[in-house]
């Protein structure tokens, strides 16, 4: 026996205890890998009862489809926004409200902590499905060193679509002799993240809770800016110019290398300036308000946190979403922050809930930091429309983007096309939902499988 | 059958036992289930429900199905002559008997050993509309008729001839075999032919290719089936699920592979999949009748 224990801990392991093992699937890997892992080692540190075991998966969208399907998900799923209606329209992953309600709260307390766009994309028919993990919003980042030479002030973004547009014309630097593009001010697919949000920015509309609503007017007026950039630049000349851009991630990117000077873009933007383009002037605002009444407009995406349907500790996995929704107040330094404050510390994005603790918010890695929080709480915030079909709405959205941008098509003619795809897609999805239900209510009849 | 003739069956059936069972779970099993849930409403998730011909006629009304399969067959018709007259080149060239053949045959062959993936970032860059290698290559060239070289991949007319293009890359496994078919030819012909007064290219025509017709026609059927399946490439190079740009690389494999895996549609995927398998039946017989008068077998 003693030599047994000897070898264990030789080993460096203990036995195994009588602690639930709760496994968790994440998407990240790297630097965003490792600030998970840090909060999950914390909560494990924090009670004695449960080990959360993060793993990084890569394709983690089909590897927890198929691996739901076949009855052996993981506890914890850490998911996209789109993947929430999906999974809940075909039942594979579990509604927490009653968990919310067996600790004495209720559905609309729980969600009431969150700030309002991110507690609306996580309820879906009537119940809350996740939770957000890290969420963004989108800014217009702008480099000052660019608006320096073109002879502008350098603190001063454009305010609204029409002035950028305007920026974006004094920005670009078109060579005399060849006509190529040296220097854009602004392109809409640059990098076009936020492109699925570029209708409701002009004030349009995808989906109004009953139908689809890709070719209603005000969406026009979006892609017809989209075509806009087309035109006035030239296709080819754009084709060319945006041929020589780096990856993203590298400092060949055409922001971080001062080859377009305006880009609308997510949280994370701070944290990768300062790895490939150290030092690099820019600022942080608001998106310009490309619609009249729609001054406060803001575009919110997140990455969420899931238990699969047939989870084998969905109680376990319980408490880490409880942990991963809570945050220390009274937190005086870093090492002191807790739950979604401490993975959001340490990823430099946002909190997604409504109440911050003052060292986060005054010590955050971030300089821009309240921007965002600010944008997050505003009224006119959107996210992505509650669809089950929305990877493929989304797909037949950038197909009309993309045709638009490339002059194959004229705007009207895309989003009509569009708009037919994507209503036949839809009244076949609920066809097929309305299909299971009365399968559900005939089996119950006859009294068979519950 | 008699007693002995049985159990040497029973042993041969015993031998093959690991395969047949591997071959019926992993191959036959998947192919006959996809049978059936072409013929369902399946979203991997739930147990499918059976709705008869729907994602069939559902299919014959999808724009976007009707677009992907016309890429595919331009592709088709793009690459797969392209690279037949590539490889019997090739082929020809190699088989000469010039010194140092069979590092030439070496060098040649290297290219389809290298991964798909591997060799698709590769081509990202040699395709790179501004500082690609093509391109560096072809400015020069164009300009003399005052034009501009081809995006290539970001210009959807002619993201389909890039990937036709890049094809001819990996026609190393086919050219090995024409090799080997040229191998075959016996020498008395040419010399005969030789004999006859015929020249280089009169041999080739008249005896050089009737005499590999067969494994011509071989490649041919490998090279209608791979074409049509081509995903790899595209997957990795237009970034994913739609074809960029503007749908001009959505090839078959692609839109099956989305429907399935993105938009949860398997019933749906598994009736496409059904359908490209009667096409590449269909194309199959249609090339072995065509090329039935003009492949000879010894």
């Amino acid at each position: 026996m003693a030599w047994l224990g000897l070898c264990l801990a030789l080993l460096g392991c203990e036995p195994r205890s009588n602690k639930v093992h709760v496994t968790y699937w994440e998407k990240w890997t790297g630097a965003e890998g490792e600030a998970m892992q840090k909060v999950v080692d914390k909560f494990n540190r924090s009670q004695d009862r449960i080990v959360v075991e993060y793993l990084s998966v890569s394709r983690l969208d089909q590897k927890a489809l198929v691996a739901t399907a076949g009855g052996d998900p993981p506890d914890l799923a850490g998911l996209w926004v789109f993947t929430i209606y999906s999974f809940a329209d075909r039942n594979a992953v579990m509604p927490l409200d009653d968990f919310i309600k067996a600790d004495g709260s209720t559905p609309e307390k729980w969600l009431s902590r969150y700030a309002p766009v991110y507690a609306d994309m996580c309820s879906y028919r009537g119940q809350i499905w996740a939770v957000p993990t890290t969420p963004t919003m989108y800014a217009l980042h702008w480099n000052k060193a660019m608006f320096r030479a073109a002879g502008m002030d350098p603190e001063r973004p454009p305010k609204t679509v029409a002035e950028l547009d305007d920026f974006a014309a004094r920005l670009s630097k078109i060579d005399p002799k060849t006509g190529e593009i040296l220097q854009l001010g602004f392109l809409p697919q640059e990098p076009g993240w936020m492109a699925w949000a570029y209708p409701q920015w002009f004030g349009g509309q995808l989906w109004d809770g009953q139908k689809i609503t890709l070719d209603s007017p005000k969406n026009l007026d979006a892609y017809r800016w989209v075509e806009s950039y087309s035109k006035k630049y030239g296709l080819d000349k754009i084709r060319g110019f945006t041929s020589g851009f780096g990856n993203f991630a590298s400092p060949q990117n055409a922001f971080f290398g001062g080859k377009i000077a305006m880009v609308l873009q997510g949280v994370w933007m701070n944290n990768y300036i300062r790895q490939f383009a150290p030092g690099l002037e820019y600022g942080v605002s608001p998106l310009p308000v490309a619609a009249p009444g729609f001054e406060r407009f803001g575009a919110a995406d997140a990455d969420v946190l899931m238990i699969p349907r047939g989870a084998k500790h969905p109680k376990e996995a319980w408490e880490f979403i409880k942990y991963l929704s809570s945050h220390n107040q009274a937190a005086q330094r870093k090492e002191e922050l807790a739950g979604v404050e401490l993975l959001c510390y340490l990823q430099e994005k946002n909190s997604p809930l409504r109440e911050w603790s003052p060292f986060f918010t005054d010590h955050h890695p971030h300089p821009s930091i309240k921007l965002f929080r600010e944008l997050a709480a505003s009224d006119q915030a959107v996210h992505l429309p509650k669809l089950g079909i929305w990877q493929e709405y989304a797909r037949e959205q950038m197909s009309v983007f993309e045709n638009v941008r490339l002059l194959q098509q004229s705007p009207a003619e895309a989003l009509r096309f569009g708009q037919e795809r994507v209503s036949e897609s839809f009244r076949f999805h609920a066809e097929s939902l309305e299909r299971r239900r009365a399968r559900k209510q005939g089996s119950i009849r006859e009294g068979a499988e519950p | 059958m008699r007693a002995n003739e049985k159990r040497d069956l029973k042993s041969g059936l015993g031998f093959a036992a690991l395969w047949i069972v591997g071959l019926s779970v992993f191959t036959l099993y998947p192919v006959l289930a996809s049978l059936f849930y072409s013929f369902s409403d399946f979203s991997v998730l739930e147990p499918p429900v059976w709705i008869g011909t729907g994602n069939y006629e559902r299919l014959m009304h999808d724009v976007v199905f009707w677009k992907s399969l016309k890429n595919t067959l331009i592709y088709t018709a793009l690459s797969l002559p392209l690279g037949m007259i590539v490889s019997i080149s090739l082929a020809l060239l190699l088989n000469t008997g010039v010194r140092g053949m069979a590092l030439f045959r070496t060098f040649f062959y290297l290219p389809s050993l290298v991964p798909l993936v591997a060799s698709s970032m590769l081509w990202l860059w040699i395709f790179n509309g501004n500082h690609g290698i093509l391109n560096v290559a072809l400015r020069p060239i164009v300009a003399v008729f005052g034009a501009e070289p081809p995006t290539w991949l970001s210009d959807p007319n002619w993201s389909k001839p890039a990937l036709a293009l890049m094809s001819a890359w990996g026609v190393g496994n086919s050219m090995v075999i024409y090799l080997a078919g040229l191998q075959d030819v016996p020498q008395e012909l040419y010399e005969s032919a030789e004999l006859d007064g015929a020249g280089f290219w009169r041999r080739v025509w008249h005896v050089t290719l009737p005499m590999i017709s067969p494994v011509i026609y071989f490649n041919l059927i490998m090279g209608i089936i791979g074409s049509l399946q081509v995903f790899t490439q595209v997957f990795v190079m237009t970034g994913g699920a739609d074809g960029a740009p503007a749908r001009s690389t959505l090839f078959y494999a692609l839109y099956l592979f989305s429907t399935a895996f993105y938009d949860l549609r398997m019933g749906y995927a598994s009736a496409m999949a059904w359908l490209l398998f009667l096409l590449i039946v269909g194309l199959t017989l249609l090339a072995t009748k065509l090329s039935k008068s003009r492949v000879h077998y010894r």
